[in-house]
């Protein structure tokens, strides 16, 4: 028996409403949390977006049907209830509350540690009272898998191309993988604790550089958030400029993974030209706003660049050229059967998984799980746009989606040049206190930036959601039962980040 | 039915009269070019002429550097055509190519590549954070730097550096490396 949405948020309204922007959060004791865990048992299709902390409380954001709510739970011994039981994508970010903040769930399925590695100068690093660091390094812990001729082989976290570094744990028998286990934390910075009592301005610069592949997304996330909690109203120039940057930084990953998972089947052909594209790109963004990747342009309150003289018509060059070669890449992808050996049928995702774990992006959207956070009410400066969406969840589906995807950000991408309003590039920012939750759609999916800031207008607490944290998971799902060989085409496939989930 | 001139000729004036995709050569700044033959001077190191095989280690970056190395390897900047390639394994390198402001769980792993390397080796940290931590300097989970755990010959900065950049930074190790030309009495 599912629970309507309607006595979900009936539940959650029981909570006492704290002042949060433009979502509101419900702080709720522990028998009222005890309750919405066993709510969520019997509402599979209620989204677990995230799940934080800061010290002694627990905060987790749900998509209930089309609203947005985030809730809390105070956890005064160091403990809470933990939701990995109903919602198993829950145990990754359990697992990370419990190295940075020290707080343990209770029932949690999975209490490895997960990005302390034993080799921080404390343990609990953002907790009230960090703990003393362990005495010596311990050996990771990998699920254990039995059978005949089953045996392991460690990748990482030196892989041998140019990545990001993580170790990839795999059991195989035969050629077949029974059982991959990723175990990231390695590109852990600190992140949250340097954002911690600084003015957003000075914390944006964190924002920007949590993936960097995504710099333009997490930047205005993150301003968004701020600009919540303050109430600053961002000017019309600046939000068209900030969706004419995310769509770009949309057009030059999406041509970067197609031509690199195309690569890793052994076809060098789309790699070379997708790489020559997005170079155009880049140097499009260069001329008009001063940096290839479009880094610290998004800043609370606005944007730091107006489009530079020149900078409109490299863009639109920029377009025309990827627009006008955009059916000959996806001509020659449907035309070779080597290449569609490759890709067909390998590296699947259950749609019944993707929505389990509430997969964002392409990688929801090839299992069939229709959500774009550009669609959400409210998301400005867009209109109505057409997101393909595809059931098979394979690593075809996925690079197809990619593909087509270009080709709407290229419409997207002129619109906003076209319809550039006249006005400011940036509202001044109220120093005061508040809450405040954004949500932008990167090119893997949804980021989301939560922030508290305190009443001289500092920050007091911050989480920085990549849409990563629901991916990483599913790369596990996806490579069961392929051959080892697939798996640099199957992760290049969904590509999570690294640095955005190790924080 | 076409011929095969009709196919052949348009396809061949193309490739006469258009501009080749990839960029020319940066000039290689020559301070740098200077200050590196210095220091080889000083090693005393064997040179390794003028090919040089890279490893890239990211030691805790944003993936921001990444990215720009991969673009550096692109159609346009082509990397490869100078005599620069990545291989998959230090054992094969030359250069050890490191990006990040070290994290502290990635120091073990930062030094058992670099042990991996044969002699003679150089260091090359790309990046305003492997230069001295960037903006992750002070995080109590960094170490603030490449230099901290390896020393470093050569140092890109940039956030992240450009694959022109990049490529300067790299063509001057190789121009370090050519034999010293004859001094003018």
């Amino acid at each position: 028996m599912s629970t309507e949405p309607e006595a979900l948020l009936r539940l959650i309204r029981h909570g006492q409403e704290q002042p949060c922007r433009p979502h509101p959060r419900h702080l709720l004791d522990r028998s009222q949390w005890a309750a919405l865990v066993e709510a969520l048992a019997a509402s599979p299709e209620v989204a677990l977006l995230g799940l934080w902390a800061e010290p002694a409380m627990v905060h987790a954001a749900l998509v209930i049907g089309t609203e947005i709510r985030l809730v809390s739970c105070a956890a005064p011994e160091g403990r809470y209830q933990g939701l990995s039981p109903v919602r198993p994508a829950a145990a990754w970010f359990e697992r990370m509350i419990r190295d940075l903040w020290g707080l343990v769930a209770e029932d949690g399925i999975d209490q490895r540690p997960w990005l302390d590695h034993g080799r921080w100068p404390a343990t609990g690093p953002l907790a009230l009272r960090p703990g003393p660091a362990p005495l010596s390094v311990p050996q990771p812990v990998f699920l254990p898998v039995e059978g005949e001729g089953v045996h392991q082989i460690p990748v990482g976290p030196v892989h041998a191309g140019v990545i990001e570094p993580g170790h990839f744990r795999f059991h195989v028998q035969g050629e077949t993988v029974v059982r991959l286990e990723v175990r990231l934390g390695y590109v852990h910075k600190g992140q949250i604790g340097l954002m911690l009592g600084r003015p957003p301005r000075a914390a944006a610069r964190f924002a920007a550089r949590l993936s960097g592949d995504s710099t333009v997304a997490h930047s205005w996330a993150f301003a968004q958030a701020v600009e919540a909690a303050t109430g600053a109203e961002v000017p019309p120039r600046a939000l068209a400029l900030r969706a004419l940057m995310a769509e770009l930084e949309r057009l030059h990953n999406h041509l970067n993974d197609w031509g690199f998972a195309c690569n890793d089947a052994a076809f060098a052909w789309p790699h070379a030209r997708a790489g020559a594209l997005r170079e155009a790109l880049l140097r499009a963004a260069a001329a008009a706003f001063g940096h290839r990747l479009m880094m610290d342009r998004v800043v609370p309150g606005g944007v730091t660049d107006d489009l530079r003289p020149g900078g409109a018509a490299a863009i639109e060059a920029a377009l025309e050229a990827v627009a006008a070669e955009l059916p000959r890449l996806a001509s020659v992808y449907e035309g070779h059967a080597s290449l569609a050996d490759r890709v067909v049928g390998t590296g699947t995702v259950a749609p019944a998984l993707a929505a389990r774990f509430a997969a964002g992006g392409v990688v929801g959207r090839a299992s069939g799980r229709d959500f774009d956070a550009r669609r959400w009410p409210g998301y400005a400066p867009y209109g109505a746009l057409t997101v393909p969406v595809l059931a098979e969840g394979d690593v075809d589906a996925r690079l197809r989606l990619r593909l087509a995807e270009i080709g709407e950000s290229i419409r997207l991408a002129r619109g906003f040049l076209e319809g550039l309003p006249e006005g400011p590039l940036a509202a001044p920012l109220p120093q005061r206190g508040g809450e405040g939750l954004g949500l932008v759609e990167g090119f893997r999916g949804e980021c989301l930036h939560w922030v508290a800031l305190d009443d001289g207008g500092l920050l007091r607490a911050a989480f920085p959601r990549d849409p990563s944290w629901l991916h990483w998971p599913l790369l596990e799902a996806a490579i069961e039962g392929n051959i080892v060989a697939d798996f640099p085409l199957i992760n290049k496939s969904i590509n999570g980040s690294y640095s955005g989930v190790d924080l | 039915m076409r011929g095969w001139r009709d196919m052949l000729w348009p396809q061949l004036a193309r490739g006469l009269f258009s501009r080749p995709l990839t960029d020319p050569a940066p000039a290689v700044p020559e301070v740098v070019a200077e200050a590196l033959a210095v220091r080889l001077e000083e090693a005393a190191r064997v040179r390794l002429g003028r090919s040089l095989a890279i490893r890239h280690v990211d030691a805790g970056s944003c993936n921001g550097c990444e990215l720009e190395i991969h673009a550096a390897g692109n159609v346009v900047h082509d990397l490869e055509r100078f005599g620069l390639r990545f291989v998959a394994s230090p054992r094969h390198a030359d250069v050890l190519l490191v990006t990040g402001p070290l994290t502290r769980n990635m120091r073990e792993a930062l030094e058992r590549t670099a042990a991996c390397m044969p002699e003679p080796c150089w260091v090359v940290a790309v990046g305003d954070c492997a230069a001295d931590g960037g903006v992750f300097k002070g995080s109590p989970a960094v170490e603030g730097g490449i230099g901290t755990a390896l020393p470093v010959d050569l140092l890109i900065p940039g956030c992240p550096p450009t694959p022109r950049q990049l490529l300067e930074g790299l063509l001057a190790l190789l121009e370090a490396q050519a034999e010293p030309k004859p001094k003018p009495d």
